[in-house]
C-alpha cells in the first residue's frame, strides 16, 4: 500500500490514522526559525465523522486508505440495506447499511446518482448531491396567488424528507432543495 | 494554476512602502546596506535548517540560508555597521507562513550588546511598523506559564511527556529539542497570539547556534531573542559568538548530530573561522522576515498574498 509523507499532505487526500480511514481537512506547516518542522493536520476520521488534531514531525508518513469516491446509481432499499449500482456500464451492485447511508438516506430517489465512498471494496458513506429536485407529496395547501410574501410550511417530499417551503408550494411540485442545508432553494417546473 | 501573482498591485505598493521604510530606518542610524552572495561554497551546519544544493561545473554550493557568514566576514574585515536586505533560501519549508525562498532583512550593530540591539528594534517596531513597543518577557517564564514545564530544571523526559499530551506524538519519539519547540509552537505562541509585538528574551543555550552564552538568574542563557507580533515569530537576533575555537566546536556538534539524523553533512566554513580568528569585532545580529512583517502590516493570511510569485506560482 502506498504511503504519504508530510510534505504531501494536503486537504482531500485519504490516509490511515489509528486503524481507521481518515480525510485530511487541513495541513499547516509549523516550524520556529530555530527549531524542528512540524505538521499539524486536522483529519476527519470516516468511520465516525469526527475531527482529529494531530502533530507529526516532518518527513514522517501514513499509509494510504484503500479509500474511493465512486457515482453510483441508487437501485433500491430492501429495508436493511441500501443498494447501488457503478454507472461505469458493469451492473456491479454495493450494499450500504444504514450506518453508511446516515442522513442521505432521505434524499435518495431511485436511478438518481450518488457519490459513494468505497473503503476496502464496501460502502463507507454515501453524499448526495448539493442539489437534487423531488416531488412534495404532502403539504397544506397553497395559498392562491401569494408568490412574494414571506412565510413558509413543511412540506414532506417523495422521499420522506421533511423542508420548509413557501406558502404557495402545492402537492404534487417539484422542488429543487440543498441537501447540505436542508432549504428549499427553488420551485421546478413540472414535467 | 493561474499565470498571475499572488500579490495585488496594491500589495506590491505596500511591499515597495515597506522595503523603502526599512532602508531609510538604517540609513538615518548610519548603517552601511550592503550585498553579498546569495550563492556560496559553504552554508549553515544547524541542524533545523536545510540548505538547498547547487552545483557549478562540478562544485558544490548552496543558496544561502541567511547572509550571516558572508556578512561576517565584512565585519572582521572593517565594515562597521551593516545592514541587508534580500533573498534567501532554505529546502522544504512551505505553508502558509513559510516558502522556501523568502526576503530577509538581517543587520548587525558592531559594539552593540544584546540589550542596545534590544532598544533598536523596539524603535523599529515602533518606527516601521507602526506599532507599539515591544513588551520584553522571559522564555522561561513563558515556558512555565503556558507550557507548564521548566527547561533549566526538567529532565528530557518529562519535557517529551508534556510535548506528546500537547502533540499526540508518542513521548519516546521526542528529544529534548523537538519536546521544547513543540511546547513553544503549540502553547506559548497562542498565548502570545493577542499580545501585540513581544520580545522573548533567555533561551536555553542547546537552543542557539552562534549565540554568546553568559548567566542569569543561577542559569546559563543564550545570549538570543526572538520577535513575535501578535504571536507569530518575526526575528531572531544573537549577541554574536566571537570565539573561532568555540564555533568550530559548534560546526563539528552540529555536523555530528547532522549525521546521526542522516541529514547531508556542509563542511564547516573555513573562511568564516578564519575571520573570527582575525577578529570579529563585538556585535550583535538581527535577521527578520519582511514577508512575514509585510503580511502583518497588511493583515494577510499567508505569504502567497505578499510575494508576487510563492512556490505553487513558480
Amino acid at each position: 500500500m502506498a504511503t504519504y509523507s508530510t510534505n504531501e499532505f494536503r486537504g482531500g487526500l485519504k490516509v490511515m490514522l489509528d486503524g481507521d480511514p481518515c480525510v485530511i481537512v487541513e495541513n499547516e506547516f509549523v516550524k520556529p526559525g530555530k527549531g524542528q518542522a512540524f505538521s499539524r493536520v486536522k483529519l476527519r476520521n470516516l468511520m465516525t465523522n469526527r475531527v482529529w488534531e494531530r502533530t507529526f514531525k516532518s518527513g514522517e508518513t501514513l499509509e494510504a486508505a484503500d479509500v474511493l469516491d465512486l457515482d453510483m446509481e441508487y437501485v433500491y432499499s430492501d429495508g436493511e440495506f441500501w443498494h447501488f449500482m457503478k454507472t461505469d456500464g458493469s451492473y456491479e451492485q454495493f450494499a450500504a447499511d444504514e450506518r453508511a447511508v446516515g442522513d442521505a438516506a432521505k434524499w435518495l430517489k431511485e436511478q438518481d446518482v450518488y457519490s459513494v465512498t468505497l473503503y476496502n471494496g464496501s460502502p463507507l458513506n454515501v453524499t448526495p448531491p448539493a442539489f437534487v429536485d423531488l416531488e412534495v407529496v404532502d403539504t397544506d395547501p397553497g395559498v392562491k396567488g401569494d408568490t412574494a410574501q414571506g412565510g413558509s410550511k413543511p412540506a414532506t417530499l417523495s422521499t420522506g424528507a421533511v423542508v420548509n417551503v413557501p406558502l404557495f408550494i402545492e402537492i404534487g411540485e417539484v422542488v429543487r432543495v440543498d441537501t447540505r442545508k436542508n432549504e428549499y432553494v427553488s420551485r421546478v417546473r413540472n414535467g | 494554476m493561474s499565470w498571475k501573482p499572488g500579490a495585488t498591485p496594491a500589495m506590491l505598493r505596500a511591499r515597495a512602502q515597506l522595503l523603502r521604510a526599512l532602508r531609510d530606518f538604517f540609513d538615518a542610524r548610519g548603517v552601511l546596506e550592503v550585498q553579498t552572495p546569495v550563492l556560496g561554497r559553504h552554508t549553515v551546519t544547524e541542524p533545523a535548517i536545510e540548505s538547498l544544493p547547487v552545483t557549478i561545473d562540478g562544485l558544490q554550493a548552496w543558496l544561502q540560508t541567511s547572509p550571516e557568514y558572508f556578512m561576517k566576514r565584512l565585519l572582521a574585515a572593517g565594515s562597521g555597521s551593516i545592514y541587508q536586505i534580500g533573498p534567501v533560501f532554505r529546502a522544504a519549508e512551505q505553508g502558509r507562513r513559510h516558502n522556501p525562498e523568502f526576503t530577509l532583512l538581517e543587520w548587525y550593530r558592531v559594539g552593540f550588546d544584546l540589550e542596545a540591539l534590544m532598544v533598536e528594534v523596539a524603535d523599529l517596531v515602533q518606527e516601521v511598523m507602526e506599532s507599539p513597543r515591544p513588551h520584553v518577557a522571559e522564555y522561561r517564564e513563558l515556558m512555565q506559564a503556558h507550557a507548564g514545564v521548566d527547561p533549566w530544571r526538567d529532565d528530557p523526559a518529562q519535557l517529551a511527556e508534556r510535548a506528546s499530551a500537547v502533540s499526540g506524538i508518542p513521548r519516546e519519539q521526542l528529544n529534548r529539542g523537538e519536546a521544547l519547540d513543540l511546547l513553544m509552537s503549540g502553547c506559548v505562541e497562542p498565548a502570545l497570539a493577542d499580545q501585540g509585538p513581544v520580545i522573548v528574551q533567555h533561551y536555553p543555550p542547546d537552543q542557539c547556534a552562534l549565540a554568546a552564552v553568559s548567566e542569569v538568574g543561577g542559569v546559563a542563557v543564550a545570549r538570543r531573542f526572538e520577535l513575535y507580533l501578535d504571536g507569530i515569530e518575526i526575528g531572531n537576533a544573537y549577541e554574536e559568538l566571537l570565539d573561532a575555537t568555540e564555533q568550530c566546536r559548534r560546526f563539528e556538534a552540529d555536523n555530528a548530530r547532522r549525521r546521526e539524523a542522516g541529514q547531508p553533512i556542509p563542511e564547516p566554513d573555513g573562511r568564516l573561522l578564519e575571520a573570527l580568528e582575525a577578529g570579529l569585532p563585538q556585535c550583535s545580529g538581527m535577521a527578520i522576515g519582511v514577508d512575514r512583517l509585510l503580511m502583518h502590516r497588511t493583515g494577510a493570511a499567508s505569504l502567497d498574498e505578499v510575494m508576487a510569485f510563492s512556490l505553487e506560482r513558480l
